[in-house]
């Protein structure tokens, strides 16, 4: 079952002036059509502007449609009496770890979503206590969260949308204000999320390392879904990418000049040993 | 240099004050300081610092710490107590100059002296037993009725725990921010009082940028977490009475009464 459909969404920013006519319109998606299968691991793609952060506040109904129509686990988004569940089903991780934490203290915060949706007390502190427990934080639950890395803020903030028990976590460019260890201990948390407890991820960024997982890939640019497919079918289009202001995986860039040079390697290397192992076939 | 300032000075220990309902705390705060204005006599003031120095016992919080807050206000206590003393009219003890220092103006300046010294004590161990967010919790529960005459309590509460968070943020903030003026040559220290009030304008007004685009930050994390104001929500740690809190509400009701009661003797 799809548990995210999009279909012909239009989104269009409108500035107007101080007499209210409207000055210009940005049009940020343009007829977006999107599949996403429940367990997925979905990767978006885009460099900056290219309309996936749009997209992203779409799936959790922080912005409503111009034109077109999402259905998030069967429901409208564009209905306001839909909109609470919504946002429980789908939950939302932000790029900035200190401007989605709400409390003092890590645990308080986790308890914050659920405190919203009205859980029992005891209920909650049973929710606080795994999601925490399913992203490795429980350790710091009466820690405050100023004293925390930004790869630990970030697990936090994803434990308090785990702690609301969503089917789907969109995160919106969660590793682009962390260091490298931070980022790997965040798409680790991710991945087991996905793995073990069968949540659907949406992962929208512009590192290409964090796509290789992924099951499928959208590729957005100027509000259009440009590329669709795999990873390796993705990654083996190394020119089109281009065009689209996009990088390649080192591993993949690396094959790619091989094989342009004379080599015969084959299409939609990903990784090193995949890179590795092709190599060491030509040698033989 | 701005990391040492330190808001709602909590002093964490594991004391029956500590554990106390916040709204007891606010409540027994409340009755001190009346209880401050009521007293009177030896007796009375004797009871009031009794109870003080019992609560101070009771609350593990070494006194060295709570002197601590006395410094701020120490002008304040200079000044009142010269005025109370100088400008008192009655029997004069010593006079020089143009000024008289009488016996009732010596009286006055003492009893004034001690009663903001006590204020301060008696208000600052509250602060120092009770996280913010303790206290803001305790706001909520108790200033609830006010929800009647349309006051948003629910919103105040929440407000204030979000800018209790935010503080030590903003501050490391202000900090890069100055550094990374005074890289580019930006003078915050020298000059006098006035000249450094307005190097610190071309601060604020980056420092109200990132401000005002943290909170709209935040605003779409709290919804996207289904935040929709106070209708509905349950609390992660509700507070509850125990059987500690109806007796401290005993005690200090019993401490007003015996005031009262001195009063009048």
């Amino acid at each position: 079952m799809n548990i995210i459909k999009a279909r012909q969404l239009v989104h269009e920013y409108i500035r107007r002036d101080e007499e209210g006519n409207v000055e210009s319109i940005q049009t940020a998606l343009d007829h977006v059509d999107l599949d996403v299968k429940e367990g997925q691991f979905i990767a978006v793609l885009g460099h900056n502007g290219s309309g996936k952060s749009t997209f992203a506040k779409h799936v959790n109904a922080l912005l409503a449609p111009t034109e077109g129509t999402l259905w998030v686990d069967g429901k409208d988004v564009s209905k306001e009496e839909n909109i609470l569940d919504v946002r429980q089903t789908a939950g939302m991780v932000f790029q900035n770890p200190d401007n989605q934490i709400i409390a003092s203290v890590v645990e308080e915060d986790v308890g914050f979503g659920p405190e919203n949706i009205g859980v029992p007390t005891e209920d909650i502190w049973v929710r606080v206590a795994d999601s925490l427990k399913s992203v490795g934080m429980l350790k710091y639950r009466n820690h405050s969260p100023n004293k925390l890395s930004g790869g630990q803020k970030q697990r936090v903030a994803i434990a308090g949308v785990m702690a609301m028990e969503p089917k789907c976590i969109v995160l919106d460019e969660p590793t682009a204000m962390l260091d490298p260890n931070g980022r790997k201990e965040v798409l680790r948390a991710v991945k087991e999320l996905n793995q073990k407890k069968g949540i659907t991820i949406i992962l929208i960024t512009h590192y290409m390392e964090e796509v290789v997982d992924a099951d499928y890939v959208y590729v957005m640019d100027h509000g259009e879904v440009v590329m669709r497919g795999t990873p390796r079918e993705i990654f083996s289009q190394v020119g089109t990418l281009k065009e689209h202001h996009l990088d390649v995986p080192q591993m993949t860039l690396l094959a790619d000049l091989l094989r342009q040079s004379g080599l015969n390697i084959p299409l939609g290397v990903l990784t090193r040993e995949e890179l590795v192992d092709a190599v060491m076939k030509i040698a033989e | 240099m701005l990391r040492d300032i330190t808001i709602g000075q909590y002093y964490p220990a594991d004391s029956i004050i500590h554990r106390l309902d916040p709204r007891v705390k606010l409540f027994a705060t409340l009755i001190y300081v009346i209880s401050l204005f009521l007293a009177k006599g030896v007796f009375g003031f004797g009871i009031s610092v009794l109870f003080l120095a019992m609560i101070i016992w009771l609350s593990k919080v070494p006194f060295k710490f709570m002197v601590k807050g006395l410094k701020a206000i120490m002008i304040l206590m200079i000044i009142t107590a010269a005025f109370n003393a100088l400008l008192t009219p009655g029997e004069v003890l010593v006079s020089f100059w143009i000024f008289k220092i009488t016996k009732e103006g010596l009286k006055n300046a003492v009893m004034m002296t001690a009663r903001l010294i006590f204020l301060i004590l008696g208000t600052s161990i509250m602060t120092l037993t009770t996280t913010p967010n303790q206290l803001t919790d305790g706001l909520e529960k108790a200033l609830r009725p006010l929800n009647k005459i349309k006051i948003p309590v629910h919103a105040i509460a929440m407000m204030m725990s979000i800018a209790l968070r935010f503080i030590p943020i903003l501050v490391e903030e202000t900090d890069k921010i100055m550094k990374a003026q005074m890289a580019r040559g930006a003078d915050f220290e020298s000059g006098n009082l006035l000249k450094r009030v307005k190097n610190m304008i071309p601060l604020l007004v980056p420092l109200f940028v990132s401000a005002f685009r943290r909170a709209d930050d935040l605003a779409m994390a709290m919804e996207a977490r289904c935040y929709h104001g106070g209708e509905g929500r349950t609390k992660m740690k509700p507070l509850t009475y125990a059987r500690r809190d109806y007796l401290a509400y005993i005690l200090v009701i019993a401490y007003l009464g015996v005031t009262l009661l001195l009063r009048w003797v």
